[in-house]
């Protein structure tokens, strides 16, 4: 590569980044603007205020913010460790086993993926409803998991596909049961595979907002994307803008803890060296 | 340690391809057989069959007196060396080797001793912590075999374990695998398409083809005295001239003169009309190098040389010559079968190193009769094959053998149970 070329690539590269990150710059800077300041026309506050951050986690606004941030964390943790050890199973036989129906399953999971959430939710909460899971904890990690599972188990076959199928037989000669084989040999090839759809099936459980706002109604099961939706200003003639922004930004934290945290873990080309290289 | 005998194992697949025919075979205990064929002959199948990576259609899987045919690989307690070695990439060499010790629930101490017992013969004790991503493909290889011989099977398997090593490093470990196999005194049961690793390692070969065993015997027997045109092709390198050819009394007519017949062989094809005379590259010699003691014992002929090879120790004569269609297509057949693509009718000549012959000129060439093979053009038996002296071969091959181990036993250089003595060495 050239110099000149380079250095195109390197400005292109900023331009993108500037790009990506522009709104979540602007949403900083927002939470961090006094309520006089949030229709000023100016991208930087004209004095930095915490005031936003107080009012979520401490003020009026934590009633409805703690609890919606509780609910998120564990209904999205469930749902992702759920969807995940499900997926395991069933791309490990897709990838591994001949069954009649595989591209059944497979097409199957494709069709649920695509299928728009708002033409289900109207049925669902009826449903929910009637059986006694509106607005409880199972009542979101059940339609989580018809979100995250199709696109679990398309990433996670592939990576097990990737896997040379010698190794588990080399296991098996090597006096292995199957499941030994799975546990010691497979898991931890596809370990990278594993952290990589948890983290894909976390958010989108944790940016879901048509069934959390649709499938409860109280803080026992509530959301965070669906509780930003209901915040309101100090007053009718004020917006809640600071205050969403802020909630925005706190929401956005663990997203990005968890992508630097996997990020060692989805260690790329982990299998070179098992076959001829 | 163990023998493995089959009987008239068959592999079908789900559409009814039959990948392995009816096969049986005793390998006795300590013997090194190679399962050897072009692509797609069964060979690997079978070998899978064996360590019960694939299930056996019919017939009967018998390992040191026990019927496997249901027993799953882990109860077998065979090792095996694949092709692509496939190690375990997420442990350290010493746990590569470790690894079927683990499995069977054995004392640190003990798998200590015997990983550093496997990684002495082998020469991988600086690399023990290493993963395998940072070893080269001849250390890999090794690895692979560490794994193999540090706990106690009953036999070795190895699936084509030379075939990703480029041609240096695969002749040294070819004699490594000799070496271990003759000090362990372990069955073995290898799979090569490689006809060198095929002659250079077997106490005996099983040539397959298309899931048929064609020839069962000691590399000597097949080279001399092969079954049919098939083995016969296969085995050599550069293969054998097949020549159309016409019998005249006791004279074979042949693009390249006439041939004369001894009586024995003169008699098994007298009667027959067409046929096709199988000679070895070596059996020719340029007429001028040829000593005035041995003329007579062969023909003399002229033939225009169309390239010539030479390659220091050796020369190759290329020489094209007119065949029939039928036979023509016939050999176009056999060289397809064989994995290779032969263009045109040519026989590949030895000529000494030294024959100063010319491309494009007329050159006289000695062919030695004695040793030709006559073979039936339409079922491709060999008419000729003195089964005798091939069974002599192969019996003097197993005499060796026995011997060798012997010796190698009374040296205590064998791992009498395992890998328990391998140290001592």
């Amino acid at each position: 590569m050239s110099r000149r070329e380079k250095n195109l690539w390197i400005v292109a590269g900023i331009a993108i980044v500037l790009y990506a990150l522009f709104p979540i710059a602007w949403i900083v800077s927002l939470s961090l603007k006094a309520p006089a300041d949030i229709s000023n026309g100016q991208f930087l506050p004209t004095s930095a205020t915490f005031e936003n951050y107080t009012t979520i986690l401490t003020g009026s606004a934590s009633g409805l913010f703690l609890p919606a941030l509780r609910n998120s964390f564990g209904i999205c943790l469930i749902a992702t460790f759920i969807s995940c050890v499900l997926a395991m199973f069933a791309a490990y036989a897709i990838a591994r086993l001949d069954f009649p129906g595989k591209r059944l399953i497979l097409s199957t999971a494709l069709a649920v993926a695509i299928f728009p959430v708002i033409s289900i939710v109207t049925p669902l909460f009826n449903l929910w409803r009637q059986i006694g899971l509106y607005d409880t904890w199972p009542g979101l990690i059940i339609p989580y998991l018809s979100l995250t599972l199709p696109i679990s188990i398309w990433t996670m076959s592939a990576f097990f596909r990737e896997i040379p199928w010698e190794m588990e037989q080399a296991a098996q000669v090597d006096g292995a049961t199957t499941w030994q084989a799975f546990r010691k040999v497979i898991v931890p090839l596809a370990a990278p595979g594993v952290f990589t759809t948890a983290i894909i099936a976390f958010f989108i459980a944790w940016n879901d907002f048509a069934y959390g706002i649709s499938l409860t109604s109280t803080e026992a099961s509530r959301p965070v994307p669906a509780a930003l939706g209901l915040f309101s200003g100090a007053s009718q003639f004020e917006d809640p803008t600071g205050a969403i922004a802020a909630a925005a930004v706190v929401v956005t934290i663990p997203v990005v803890v968890l992508v630097l945290l996997f990020q060692r873990r989805i260690v790329a080309g982990l299998t070179n060296g098992a076959v001829k290289g | 340690m163990a023998s493995i005998e089959m009987r008239n194992i068959v592999k079908q697949y789900g559409d009814g391809f039959p990948a392995v025919n009816d096969v049986s075979l005793d390998i006795a205990d300590g013997e090194f057989m190679i399962l050897v064929g072009p692509s797609g002959c069964g060979k690997s199948t079978l070998l899978r069959m064996i360590v019960g990576l694939e299930d056996i259609t019919s017939g009967d899987m018998i390992i040191g007196g026990k019927r496997v045919n249901d027993l799953a690989p882990r109860d077998r307690n065979l090792s095996m060396v694949f092709q692509n070695y496939a190690l375990y990439p997420h442990m350290t060499v010493y746990e590569n080797i470790a690894f079927p010790l683990r499995l069977a629930k054995m004392n640190d101490d003990e798998v200590r001793r015997r990983v550093t017992e496997a990684s002495d013969v082998l020469e991988l004790k600086e690399h023990l912590e290493r993963k395998p991503a940072n070893l080269s493909g001849g250390q890999r290889q090794r690895v692979a075999m560490g794994r193999a011989i540090v706990r106690q099977a009953e036999a070795f398997l190895f699936d084509e374990p030379l075939s990703n090593l480029d041609a240096k490093l695969r002749g040294q470990m070819r004699t490594e695998i000799s070496r271990l196999q003759r000090r362990l005194g372990i069955t073995t049961v290898y799979v090569t398409h490689d006809q060198t690793e095929a002659m250079t390692l077997g106490d005996r070969v099983c040539v397959l083809r298309k899931g048929k065993i064609q020839q069962v015997a000691s590399p000597r027997e097949l080279y001399e005295q092969p079954v049919n045109l098939f083995v016969a092709g296969f085995i050599g390198s550069p293969p054998m001239n097949f020549l159309p050819a016409t019998l005249d009394g006791d004279r074979l007519k042949t693009p390249f003169g006439a041939v004369t017949l001894d009586e024995r062989r003169a008699a098994a094809v007298r009667g027959r009309d067409l046929l096709l005379v199988g000679i070895r590259p070596e059996y020719f010699e340029d007429a001028s190098l040829v000593d005035e003691a041995k003329r007579p014992l062969g023909s003399m002929f002229r033939a225009r040389v169309d390239v010539t090879e030479w390659l220091g120790d050796s020369q190759y004569a290329y020489i094209p010559y007119e065949a029939p269609d039928a036979i023509r297509d016939q050999l176009r057949e056999l060289s397809r079968e064989l994995d290779s693509e032969e263009l045109r009718t040519q026989a590949i000549v030895s000529i000494d190193a030294t024959s100063r012959m010319r491309e494009g000129r007329e050159a006289e060439f000695w062919l030695d009769a004695r040793k030709v093979h006559v073979f039936d053009p339409q079922t491709g038996d060999n008419l000729t094959r003195d089964a005798e002296a091939g069974a002599r071969l192969t019996q003097m091959a197993t005499e060796d053998r026995v011997e060798q181990v012997q010796e190698a036993q009374a040296q205590g250089t064998t791992v009498g149970g395992g890998a328990t003595r391998a140290g001592a060495a």
